[in-house]
């Protein structure tokens, strides 16, 4: 057998080469991820170092006048905000996601396929700014007109991420229930149950790790959605005292005050600050997403 | 008896929820369609914005969100690749593999504010290239490459084994079976997976506010000189897309027509979207039957 030598070290040469390319590659995701938190956390870090203000005053303080002579940047509203209409929004949209992932799954798996499923993909390509805009044109002076108020309001900022998040939580919850194994429902009906029967009391509890990362991810959504937000619910400085007031996120405010700081005030480190609080808690999320689906029992 | 009855009232919710969502949907789309229905025409598109009057178009925007999604493309679509490849061809199970997994979730979960800030800081003000298309391609780049990471790993991954193995035995070395074989086994996804994250960073906002800025000089498309300030090829200039402009409009719009213009603007970016995902869908079904050679 007569082996081309040029050839052969060439082709050795392709496969360390091409091996060392994409490792680099997936070294490249490390290096950004571990960038990303070290530049934000020394810029967030500096309104605690450098401009001497407590940990426990921006956490826990609501007085916000970073434009003072001397500044203070009490950003509890912006957190309880943020909460808030997260929170709300969430407990609107988890419902109706993780029904209509059963539909999907188990009573019209064909309709759900041809329709509910892409109809889901195009709620989760709607960019965000075209939900903020029509909240704003159409929500807004719903609310104002019918409730009362000026209509940007913690209920807008609800509402608005409550469509937002439906479908992350839908398509989520949705391929956590079809991975199940078919065989635990055929138990389920063997033994005389309804599908009623089966969905509540052999596919939900089976499939609750997966519906749980769901809601966790429509969390995280609905915490660092920031335009959308900021267009319909107010942007005051205060927390909201009912549904119809209102209000601010930390988003929201990061949003609206970054253009007009100037890099290294005091107000602009407080947005800093306030951006390694999201870092923070986007980063919590992904960790209990990971607790919550070790614990699954089908995999 | 009472079960039965349960059953079918649940099914009955279902149905509902179900339709429900449908109807909303369409009515949604149908509405900012409607809007900005009266905007989509060539003049609307091409000419640029006016400042306090009315009659402005969102020209200059519409090029610069499909220059933006060029050159994002461009950048990250070989890196998420490469990575995509590593994830599911090389990759041991591992302390390395965890971290790098764990990067992708931490990375495609994090608000895009933060990464907006992230390029505010490291590729607007570290650089000194200031508000620039480079900047906001690089910010959109640290969004999009977990999303491509992992569209590459899961198309990669479902190439049937026995494609390899075969590959293998005719003496291929691993990188020849990855390009020459896996790696076109597993397009159709790829390419439907590119399609989509395009939509997404056509719909970009937030990212962009403080890194492609919130201003865009008047182009000259005659000019092809890259260091002009006016060329479209300069990438070096400031580059506010639809979906900032949108924003901008509706906080800080001083023309009279502000309304009319977001209406026609969020229609033509929906429009732009639901292309992106019908042309992911069609595009997906055609190479698979190709692949598989059905039909």
């Amino acid at each position: 057998m007569t082996v081309d030598k040029k050839y052969e070290s060439k082709r050795k040469a392709a496969d360390v080469f091409g091996r060392v390319i994409v490792f680099i590659s997936a070294l490249l995701l490390i290096i950004i991820t571990v960038s990303l938190f070290l530049f934000v956390t020394s810029k967030g870090l500096s309104t605690f170092i450098k401009d001497g203000i407590s940990i426990k005053e921006f956490l826990f303080s609501t007085t916000w006048n970073p434009d003072r002579e001397v500044p203070a940047v009490g950003s509890l509203q912006f957190i309880i905000g943020s909460i808030l209409v997260s929170v709300f929004a969430i407990m609107i949209s988890a419902p109706l996601g993780v029904s209509s992932a059963i539909f999907m799954v188990e009573i019209e798996k064909k309709l759900g396929q041809k329709i509910l499923q892409p109809a889901i993909e195009i709620f989760v390509g709607i960019p965000s700014v075209v939900y903020g805009w029509v909240g704003l044109t159409v929500l807004v002076p719903f609310i104002s007109k019918h409730f009362g108020g000026l209509g940007f309001s913690l209920l807008a900022g609800i509402l608005v991420l409550a469509v937002m998040t439906l479908p992350t939580i839908t398509s989520v919850s949705t391929d956590s229930i079809k991975s199940l194994p078919v065989e635990i429902r055929e138990a389920s009906y063997a033994l005389g149950a309804t599908r009623w029967q089966t969905i509540r009391h052999v596919v939900i509890p089976a499939a609750k790790p997966g519906i749980l990362t769901a809601i966790i991810l429509g969390l995280a959504r609905a915490f660092g959605e920031a335009l959308a937000v900021q267009m319909v619910i107010g942007n005051r400085p205060v927390i909201p005292k009912s549904f119809l007031e209102p209000m601010s996120t930390i988003t929201s405010i990061i949003t609206m005050d970054m253009g007009n700081t100037v890099m290294g005030s005091v107000w602009n480190d407080a947005l800093w600050s306030l951006a390694l609080l999201l870092l923070i808690i986007s980063f919590t999320f992904i960790i209990i997403i990971r607790l919550v689906g070790r614990r699954g029992m089908y995999k | 008896m009472n079960s039965k009855l349960y059953d079918k009232i649940a099914t009955i919710y279902f149905y509902v929820v179900a339709t429900f969502l449908i109807v909303f949907l369409i009515s949604l789309i149908s509405y900012i369609l409607y809007q900005g229905r009266t905007r989509l025409n060539i003049d609307f598109l091409t000419s640029p914005p006016k400042f306090m009057e009315v009659g402005g178009g969102i020209g200059p925007q519409l090029f610069n969100s499909i220059e933006l999604l060029i050159i994002t493309l461009i950048i990250s679509v070989p890196i998420g690749l490469g990575a995509g490849i590593y994830m599911a061809e090389y990759a041991k199970p591992g302390l390395l593999t965890e971290i790098i997994r764990l990067s992708v979730e931490t990375l495609s979960s994090m608000p895009s504010i933060v990464v907006g800030l992230f390029g505010l800081l490291v590729f607007v003000t570290m650089t000194g290239w200031g508000y620039s298309l480079i900047a906001g391609a690089l910010t959109l780049t640290v969004l999009n490459l977990p999303v491509m990471t992992r569209v590459s790993e899961d198309s990669i991954r479902s190439v049937p084994n026995s494609l390899r193995e075969a590959s293998y035995a005719l003496g291929s070395t691993k990188w020849q079976t990855i390009v020459k074989v896996v790696v076109p086994a597993a397009m159709p996804g790829i390419i439907t997976g590119i399609i989509l994250t395009a939509g997404r960073i056509f719909g970009e906002a937030a990212a962009l506010l403080y890194t492609a800025g919130m201003s865009s000089p008047a182009l000259n498309f005659s000019n092809l000189n890259p260091s002009s300030p006016t060329s479209p090829l300069n990438i070096f200039r400031s580059a506010e897309t639809l979906a900032v402009y949108i924003w901008k409009v509706n906080s800080e719009g001083l023309a009279p027509d502000a309304r009319q213009i977001a209406d026609g603007a969020a229609a033509v970016l929906l429009l732009m979207v639901l292309i992106f995902n019908i042309l992911a869908r069609w595009l997906g079904s055609i190479l698979y039957k190709r692949m598989t050679g059905e039909k």
